[in-house]
């Protein structure tokens, strides 16, 4: 395979993740608006703002945190490059780029879904359609994923492919995690409040992530537990644990693959015995923060380590 | 020619009657019911926007990808005029290659006297790098396209050869398996020769083209200048039906005296390259410095018998049209057979005599660039305006040996299909041809472009023009 394609498979997989999880953002973020009066439904849209990296931008543009000016400006807005719409496009072009190693189903699911998205997203997207939109870029992933696991070669690409999903996700949930932690409650003697409750709940939602995590806890909701789940429980497909070991899997096949001995897989390797022998004791103990620190670090040392492995670029 | 012809209408005789070649397919059609196929004619399109069949338009606001036109109405031509067809595509493609050969080598016909100096000297597609150098194979054209247009039951013309970079061979094939897909049933009552193993015999064509230097099973790849190219989907299909690499100039270097290609176990040679990139971008070393889309050194290896390259660089001599007009002359003098397919009538305004007939009857004729293609940069002079007439008279007195001229031919037109029902159309036809040392070959069928506009002779997708399936009936 050439290393140009592998590229393409990783960041097209990459951007799919992102866009989807931007959505889900979107989607926990307009449930919990739609609880709250005015005053605190700022707040809200401002933690949605918050989470998926855009307050600068966003606060170059607008004054205050109003429900369309934000899902509107994570949606399409060209003000942010990371717009949903884009992210989307590039998950596009990289599919055309990567065109003869990815089946026809997984092709014609990122175009259709592109092309409905597209359609979503010619104008503002009013309240009423945001529901719609959300499901739909939703859907968008599933059906690639769908495609992918049921019509891709298990080889390399496949691997690349993977690799770009949990890196992405992965990172994604630590800053989640990390931002809720320490930037979106007022202070810390909100800890434990209804506030702090409806915040815990929201980050269980963005991740898709509620249903099982009541099914585990019956019902209770409280950091801890959330953080444990979120971080160490492997059982659950967007943990960070989860990200881990199943990336470790995808590098050990490309590793077998290759027939050679590279960083990438030696430094997942370290990481991975961390994670295992860590604890949800140890992890408040170092703190929840530098944990996440920690691993969005490590997880982007991995990432850098199979571009230069397998000859991404030049 | 065009005076001698009434209008020609592949599907249906004068008198209303379906022509032979037809019958079958009109049978079918008439059978089905209108509305049906009026939803089909609209799914078409969904269809070719899922599938991502677009092409890019240069000069437009945004990258837009649009679609070429799909007609579902087929363009069906007989097996024995098939065999007659390609009789002379044989002929013609046979002898382009040893022209080729000839021009880089000895040059026998200039010696003769049978066609003159400056179609070489004057031609911008001419490599001196190529002087004395044989192509792996001794191939020069390895993939051709032949453009035919018909003016009457048995008046075929080759209107143009495309010898350098021959596209929409995508098209003749997902035209196909857009048909097949719609109207399965269709296939079950008419037997129509199989085009879908077209990139199995390209594949295998490029393959006995391998260099010397191959090791083993020869690796092939489709060089693309990658996806803002207008053809790009088409790279990538080839390269996909193919099972090779879709590689660009960034993804090869020469190690070794190769050529290879940077995978994610390192640099592996690569023995064939079907390039879509031209001449002028293929080696920054040797040929436009500021190209990133070519592989710096990639003509030394050439020379050196470590790579081929499909269409050899300087093929693209063959598709200027002062070569096309001495196309008689080469024929007869590599096969010492007259020509089985005419040219169209063509006069050189190079020639005094000749571009004095044209200047006299410019609203009658054709004229186009020697170099042009794509339909950019002609006249067609019975639909245009006296002001445009008189601009272009300029353009050409200016520089005459610029151009050529034809008679403005009546082609054949058969049905597509519109709300209102079937109406003729202009139609012409690209066989595509692949040559090796094995042979020359070509797939039954091909593309065919078709005017959408009522009464328009311009057929290139640039210009609106749409394409058909083409069918060759089974014997």
């Amino acid at each position: 395979m050439l290393g140009r394609t592998a590229n393409g498979l990783f960041w097209m997989f990459r951007y799919l993740e992102r866009a989807e999880n931007t959505a889900r953002l979107l989607d926990a973020g307009l449930r919990m608006a739609l609880t709250r009066d005015h005053t605190d439904a700022a707040d809200e849209w401002r933690s949605v703002i918050v989470a998926s990296g855009q307050k600068a931008a966003y606060e170059a543009k607008f004054d205050e945190y109003v429900g369309s000016d934000v899902w509107n400006f994570i949606l399409r807005d060209r003000d942010n490059p990371a717009n949903i719409l884009s992210t989307f496009e590039q998950v596009r072009t990289n599919a055309r780029l990567v065109r003869n190693a990815i089946s026809t189903e997984l092709w014609e699911a990122i175009n259709e879904g592109w092309m409905q998205l597209r359609a979503d997203m010619v104008r503002p997207v009013a309240q009423g359609n945001l529901g719609k939109v959300v499901a739909d870029i939703r859907r968008a992933g599933m059906q690639a994923h769908g495609a992918m696991q049921n019509s891709i070669l298990r080889d390399a690409g496949f691997h690349f492919a993977r690799a770009g999903t949990l890196v992405e996700r992965g990172d994604s949930i630590a800053r989640i995690l990390d931002i809720k932690y320490y930037l979106l409650l007022p202070s810390l003697s909100y800890v434990g409040s209804s506030l702090d409750k409806g915040q815990w709940d929201n980050v269980l939602r963005s991740v898709s992530g509620d249903r099982a995590y009541r099914w585990l806890h019956a019902g209770q909701i409280d950091a801890r537990g959330i953080v444990e789940f979120l971080v160490l429980d492997e059982r659950f497909p967007r943990s960070l644990a989860f990200c881990h070991s199943d990336l470790r899997d995808n590098l050990a096949a490309l590793e077998r693959i290759h027939k050679n001995e590279v960083l990438s897989t030696e430094l997942m390797r370290k990481a991975d015995m961390r994670m295992n022998d860590t604890t949800i004791d140890d992890v408040f103990e170092q703190g929840l923060h530098q944990f996440l620190i920690d691993f969005i670090n490590s997880n982007s040392a991995i990432a850098a380590a199979i571009s230069e492995d397998y000859r991404f670029v030049d | 020619m065009s005076e001698d012809h009434a209008k020609f209408d592949e599907m249906y005789e004068p008198d209303g009657s379906v022509r032979s070649a037809y019958a079958g397919y009109s049978d079918w059609f008439t059978a089905q019911d209108a509305n049906w196929l009026k939803r089909k004619h609209r799914d078409a399109e969904t269809s070719f926007r899922k599938t991502g069949i677009t092409f890019n338009v240069y000069g437009e606001d945004e990258a837009e990808e649009r679609l070429i036109p799909f007609d579902m109405v087929p363009r069906v031509i007989a097996a024995a005029e098939w065999r007659k067809l390609t009789r002379g595509i044989e002929q013609r493609v046979s002898a382009l290659n040893a022209f080729m050969h000839d021009l880089y080598h000895r040059q026998e016909i200039i010696r003769a006297g049978r066609v003159p100096e400056r179609l070489f000297r004057h031609n911008n597609a001419w490599l001196q790098q190529m002087v004395g150098f044989t192509p792996p194979g001794g191939v020069y054209t390895h993939i051709v396209g032949i453009d035919l247009v018909r003016t009457g039951p048995n008046d075929w013309y080759v209107l143009e050869d495309n010898a350098r970079t021959p596209s929409g061979v995508s098209y003749m094939l997902e035209n196909r398996e857009t048909m097949m897909g719609m109207f399965p049933e269709l296939f079950s009552q008419v037997g129509v020769e199989t085009v879908s193993n077209y990139p199995r015999r390209l594949a295998k064509s490029l393959a006995a083209c391998a260099p010397e230097a191959t090791r083993g099973k020869p690796n092939v790849a489709v060089l693309t200048p990658g996806i803002y190219n207008s053809a790009y989907f088409e790279h990538a299909f080839l390269a996909d039906q193919m099972g090779a690499e879709l590689v660009e100039g960034s993804d090869l270097r020469v190690v070794d005296g190769r050529v290879q290609m940077r995978t994610t176990k390192g640099y592996e040679p690569v023995d064939v390259i079907y390039r879509r990139v031209d001449d002028d971008y293929l080696d920054p070393l040797t040929f436009d410095p500021n190209s990133v889309l070519g592989i710096p050194g990639i003509m030394d290896v050439y020379r050196s018998g470590g790579v081929t390259i499909a269409n050899a660089p300087g093929t693209g001599v063959c598709d200027d049209k002062a070569v096309y007009s001495f196309m008689p002359e080469i024929v007869e003098f590599y096969t010492g057979e007259k020509p089985l397919l005419p040219n169209v009538q063509t006069w050189r305004c190079a020639d005094d005599d000749s571009l004095a007939y044209v200047l006299d009857n410019l609203e009658e004729l054709v004229v186009k660039e020697v170099h042009g293609s794509g339909g950019y940069g002609m006249l067609i002079g019975p639909t245009s305006s006296k002001k445009e007439i008189a601009k272009f008279r300029k353009k050409l007195t200016a520089n005459p040996t610029n151009y050529i001229a034809q008679p403005t031919l009546s082609l054949s037109t058969t049905p597509i299909f519109t709300r209102k029902g079937l109406t003729p159309r202009h139609v012409d036809l690209r066989p595509f041809v692949l040559v090796s040392p094995d042979g020359i070959d070509i797939t039954p069928g091909g593309l065919t472009r078709v005017a959408l506009k009522e009464g328009s002779l311009v057929v290139n997708s640039s210009q609106g023009g749409g394409t058909k399936d083409t069918w060759v009936l089974k014997d």
